[in-house]
């Protein structure tokens, strides 16, 4: 008896399934020889991992997972594309070197960190992970495997970080680490009132803390969490290094209805009141990757799947009327995290500028396209961006407002790939290429 | 311990590799490519974050005439071993081995016959030392004839049974042989398959060798539910087996 073949299904982290199918090998040259688009470990949330309507099949990268150097007196380090930040923490950690940047979970793959051009809790002081790569190795869509960095071939360099896989199959990647006085966090926990005070506060602790970010109750309460830290000196720490939290599982989707507006209420009520204050010295995975510790925690969503609508609003007097908007379009978004950016950095795509970024977690209904509209006309009249690898339904001619320097990035993908062999399910759809 | 891999550049031999030098082990990789073997040494070297160095040799399963002097090399390089460890195989579906007979004639001769040559030189070098631990990959699809592994499990079930035999006649002279099991693992190997119920990463299968090298465990079945799924596949009547397609 043969069963019927059924198309097989991809989805990113905010589980909304197109058709697609990873396809794996150790060997990254061979495997990306040819290939539509590389994928590393899907947690971008919407469709820049996944094919575009004319293929089925992308490269999957986490085999390719070899540290090919490192040299221990400068901490530079160089791994094939499919290197997963967890793994690299897990080696590194305890020898006291830490990337100079990190993402909100450590569930990615260095390509993935490039093609992002991800940021995290220290942006106001290192920039975005781009700044401390030092070189690339790509296949470029004709075939050609091709190394660059910031003094060779800068245009390709640049228009590769934060350029979503599109320029070229990310193969290896050479960044910096850095040294740490020890493998632990010093933190502090403060709460406010409102987002205004949030905001200023995290503006405050800019200058002396080199991580912070904000945690917003932006259902019902308006209150906040500051959160801030540094590395903790010897003096402060254990001696130890710290062991890995203790990990749970979702281990199957929940029904739609478990979350609603009331039940995320009651756990924002709750994080306010036990996770609002504390001082102390902490596990860095727990400090940077809270939500780690749960393991397929986008099942909580249930069969609808989610977004995470992440914009960064240039003017800081703009994020309480922003959240005002969302509310008045009964946008109920589960978590908001709030971080001050700085500076732009290089990558003609990258997403920070200098402002303050605002990220929602929102179930995704029948009213999604169209919040997710009026949370863009409203960033564009702000002059802000969208987090491309957050999301999964801006339009074409909103994305093409909020991004003056798309032209530029597009001059230099043509000159690499006149014909758009290498595209995603999202470059269809925000860039215009070819299905 | 130290450690002969033959295979330790890609899959489960590389994750068993990084596992076995992150505690503390002295390794020589045996494989096909130099190139290869170089860059899973860098890799392994700075992983385990001592300044021992991985050593590496060629070898190619389809070359028996190269073995002697492959695990002299490594003999050499390593001064003496007591753990040799085979994960190399081929692997191919019952499709294309039905098409190509040349193929499945090499799969064949390297899983089965090339692996008890390579094994049998192994033995007698770690018998002369006054024993050791002889650890080889076999596979579930050696359990029972059954359709999607005809060829490949044929030859994963005369090398399970060559395993056997060996423990049986040699572990009272100091020859531990260890016959590992693996269900689905998630690797290059399987890339192309659908992963069914029960497939397993290779850092945890990697870390259920170790601990069965470290016991002297003669058959581990590894991801471990793969156990209970033979056992019933193993007595299934025969005209369900030629029913199903698993």
């Amino acid at each position: 008896m043969e069963m019927p073949h059924k198309t097989p299904m991809l989805s990113g982290w905010g589980r909304l399934p197109k058709p697609g199918k990873e396809v794996f090998s150790e060997d990254l040259r061979a495997l990306s020889s040819g290939a539509v688009l590389s994928r590393g470990l899907g947690r971008s949330y919407g469709d820049s991992a996944l094919p575009p309507p004319s293929h089925l099949e992308v490269a999957t990268t986490t085999l390719a997972d070899r540290i090919l150097a490192f040299d221990e007196t400068t901490g530079v380090l160089r791994a094939e594309a499919g290197l997963s930040l967890h793994e690299l923490n897990r080696i590194f950690l305890p020898r006291h070197w830490f990337p100079p940047v990190t993402p909100g979970t450590q569930f990615v793959t260095l390509g993935g960190m490039v093609a992002a051009d991800v940021h995290g809790k220290n942006h106001h002081v290192e920039g975005t992970f781009g700044a401390h790569v030092t070189s690339l190795v790509l296949r470029v869509a004709d075939g050609r495997v091709v190394a660059c960095s910031p003094a060779d071939e800068p245009e390709l360099f640049w228009a590769t970080v934060g350029g979503m896989g599109l320029t070229g199959h990310i193969l290896e990647v050479e960044f910096g680490m850095r040294s740490i006085p020890t493998p632990w966090i010093y933190e502090q926990r403060l709460r406010y009132r409102d987002i205004d005070a949030l905001i200023a506060a995290l503006k405050a602790s800019a200058a002396d803390w080199p991580f912070t970010v904000g945690w917003l109750d932006c259902l019902g309460s308006g209150h906040g969490i500051l959160n801030r830290g540094r590395w903790a000196e010897k003096d402060e720490a254990p001696p130890h290094p710290p062991s890995p939290p203790r990990q749970v599982s979702v281990p199957f989707e929940l029904p739609n209805w478990v979350l609603n507006r009331w039940s995320m209420r009651v756990f924002n009520a709750l994080t306010y009141r036990t996770r609002g204050v504390a001082t102390g010295v902490i596990n860095p995975e727990e400090f940077f990757y809270p939500l780690d510790k749960v393991l397929h925690w986008n099942r909580i969503y249930g069969r609808r799947g989610f977004i995470q609508y992440q914009c960064v609003l240039s003017k800081a007097g703009g994020a309480a009327p922003f959240l005002a908007l969302l509310q008045k379009h009964r946008g109920a978004a589960f978590l908001c995290v709030i971080k001050d950016c700085a500076a732009e950095g290089q990558g003609m795509l990258s997403f920070p500028l200098p402002g303050i970024s605002i990220a929602l977690d929102l179930a995704v209904d029948d009213n999604t396209q169209a919040l997710v509209d009026v949370l863009n006309e409203a960033v564009l009249a702000d002059g802000g961006r969208i987090y491309l690898a957050k999301d999964a339904f801006t339009r074409a001619e909103h994305f093409r407002g909020m991004e003056p320097r798309l032209d530029r990035w597009m001059k230099v993908r043509r000159r690499w790939d006149p014909e758009f062999r290498i595209r995603s399910a999202q470059s269809v759809r925000v860039f215009g290429d070819p299905s | 311990m130290k450690v002969v891999l033959l295979g330790g550049t890609k899959g489960i031999g590389r994750a068993l590799g990084r596992l076995l030098a992150e505690r503390g082990h002295t390794l020589c990789l045996l494989g096909r490519s130099l190139e290869a073997l170089e860059a899973s040494a860098r890799d392994i070297e700075v992983r385990a974050g001592r300044d021992q160095k991985v050593n590496v040799g060629e070898c190619d399963l389809l070359h028996p005439k190269g073995f002697r002097a492959a695990l002299d090399s490594a003999s050499e390089k390593l001064g003496g071993f007591d753990t040799v460890v085979v994960t190399a195989a081929l692997f191919a579906t019952q499709d294309e081995l039905e098409a190509d007979t040349a193929l499945a004639r090499e799969l064949v001769t390297v899983n089965f016959a090339n692996t008890i040559v390579f094994c049998e030189e192994a033995r007698k070098r770690l018998m002369s030392s006054g024993g050791g631990t002889l650890c080889v990959l076999s596979s579930v699809a050696g359990e029972r004839g059954r359709k999607p592994v005809i060829i490949y499990g044929a030859s994963k079930a005369g090398l399970s049974a060559y395993l056997e035999g060996l423990d049986h006649k040699f572990r009272a002279q100091g020859l531990k042989t260890i016959c590992v099991k693996p269900g689905f693992v998630k690797t290059g190997m399987t890339a192309g398959l659908d992963p069914p119920p029960f497939s397993g990463e290779p850092e945890g299968v990697a870390q259920v060798i170790l601990k069965a090298i470290e016991r002297g465990t003669p058959i581990v079945y590894t991801p471990g539910i793969w156990r209970y799924v033979m056992l019933v596949i193993r007595n299934l009547p025969r005209f369900v087996m030629r029913r199903i397609s698993f």
